[in-house]
């Protein structure tokens, strides 16, 4: 709108040129968006979210249009609009992707490696005044192993590690991967769920850690 | 420029206008078509002549879990922090754990990883959501 206002100058046209700057943004937002949304929101998932879809590789900014790649490697959309559907990141639930069977991904090259697993979850409650944070071992251990954690970025003793949102926004602690892979910093109450004074906070009694 | 912008407001620059302001918008959306957690690799591609490499998330993790990657593998979880060498990979380390021709296409297949739009630069891209560890 500011175009309109710095384009026309007084001595041409005024209204034939801001008509034509209002064309000119038009015209320019309606091909971004064409863009961004390619042709890659298939039928089904259109029905499941209604989020903008999946840029095909040869409009993503990042791969080469003429490179031999593009039709080879397989589009974003072929393969996550038939996961779950989520509103941020991938648009993907990969938690439900994953709990729900509808991916299998492998835990170990080396079949003979360990695989670690943990159940328990953490209570985080120095959070101001956002809910509590409710950190479940469940799901990111079916992820990441304890070492990707532990004791380089967190200490094994609940509460003994320094981890604010400056920390977290900045890439640090659970920033590491929320914000990049997991799930985006925008999807606040994801982590935030615990209600002060609320029966889930009640569950863990004067702990920090449930089983 | 503002006397001759001023004068011709006519329909020959129409289209020129339409056109840089397209591209305007488009480069304040760049990162945005790109799918969430992907990541380039450009330490060397370009001044090695050769594509930069496109690291999408989104297709290893359907396939593997994080730890396979960034705990057997031995990958850093911060772009940019892993210094891996084509050499490397051929050995079998990194990338070259799977991409050795049997878990993977393999490393004789340069163009299949090797996919990037010349100077794109390293980082990892999916709009503004990834900013965090953006940082290199």
């Amino acid at each position: 709108m500011m175009n309109d206002r710095t384009r026309s100058s007084p001595r041409a046209a005024p209204r034939v040129a801001g008509a034509a700057a209002v064309l000119a943004l038009a015209l320019g937002l309606a091909l971004v968006l064409a863009l961004g949304l390619g042709l890659a929101t298939g039928p089904a998932r259109a029905q499941a979210a209604p989020a903008i879809g999946w840029a095909p590789l040869a409009g993503d900014g990042l791969h080469d249009p003429k490179g031999p790649a593009i039709g080879l490697l397989q589009e974003p959309a072929a393969a996550l609009s038939v996961l779950p559907p989520d509103t941020a990141g991938n648009k993907v639930g990969w938690m439900r992707a994953l709990d729900g069977g509808f991916i299998k991904p492998r835990s170990t090259i080396n079949p003979d490696l360990t695989v670690n697993l943990r159940t328990t979850e953490v209570l985080l409650k120095r959070t101001g005044e956002m809910p509590m944070v409710r950190f479940p071992h469940r799901q990111h251990t079916l992820w990441l192993d304890c070492v990707n954690c532990h004791s380089g970025m967190f200490e094994m003793r609940a509460g003994a590690t320094k981890n604010n949102m400056f920390l977290i926004l900045q890439g640090e602690k659970c920033g590491v991967c929320h914000g990049a892979v997991a799930f985006p910093l925008t999807e606040c109450q994801r982590c935030h769920s615990v209600a002060r004074g609320s029966p889930e906070a009640a569950a863990f009694g004067q702990g920090l850690v449930r089983e | 420029m503002t006397a001759r912008r001023g004068r011709h407001a006519s329909w020959g620059l129409r289209p020129a206008l339409l056109v840089v302001a397209a591209a305007a918008l488009a480069g304040l959306s760049a990162q945005v078509p790109a799918e969430y957690g992907d990541v380039v690799l450009n330490k060397r591609s370009d001044n090695a002549g050769v594509r930069p490499v496109v690291f999408p998330h989104w297709f290893h993790r359907i396939r593997f879990r994080c730890k396979v990657c960034h705990s057997e593998l031995g990958f850093t979880m911060r772009a940019g922090a892993n210094d891996v060498l084509m050499a490397n990979i051929i050995d079998g380390k990194f990338c070259g754990m799977c991409h050795n021709g049997q878990v993977a296409w393999g490393a004789e297949q340069c163009d299949l990883c090797h996919s990037g739009k010349p100077g794109v630069k390293s980082g990892i891209y999916g709009s503004h959501e990834t900013r965090g560890p953006g940082k290199w």
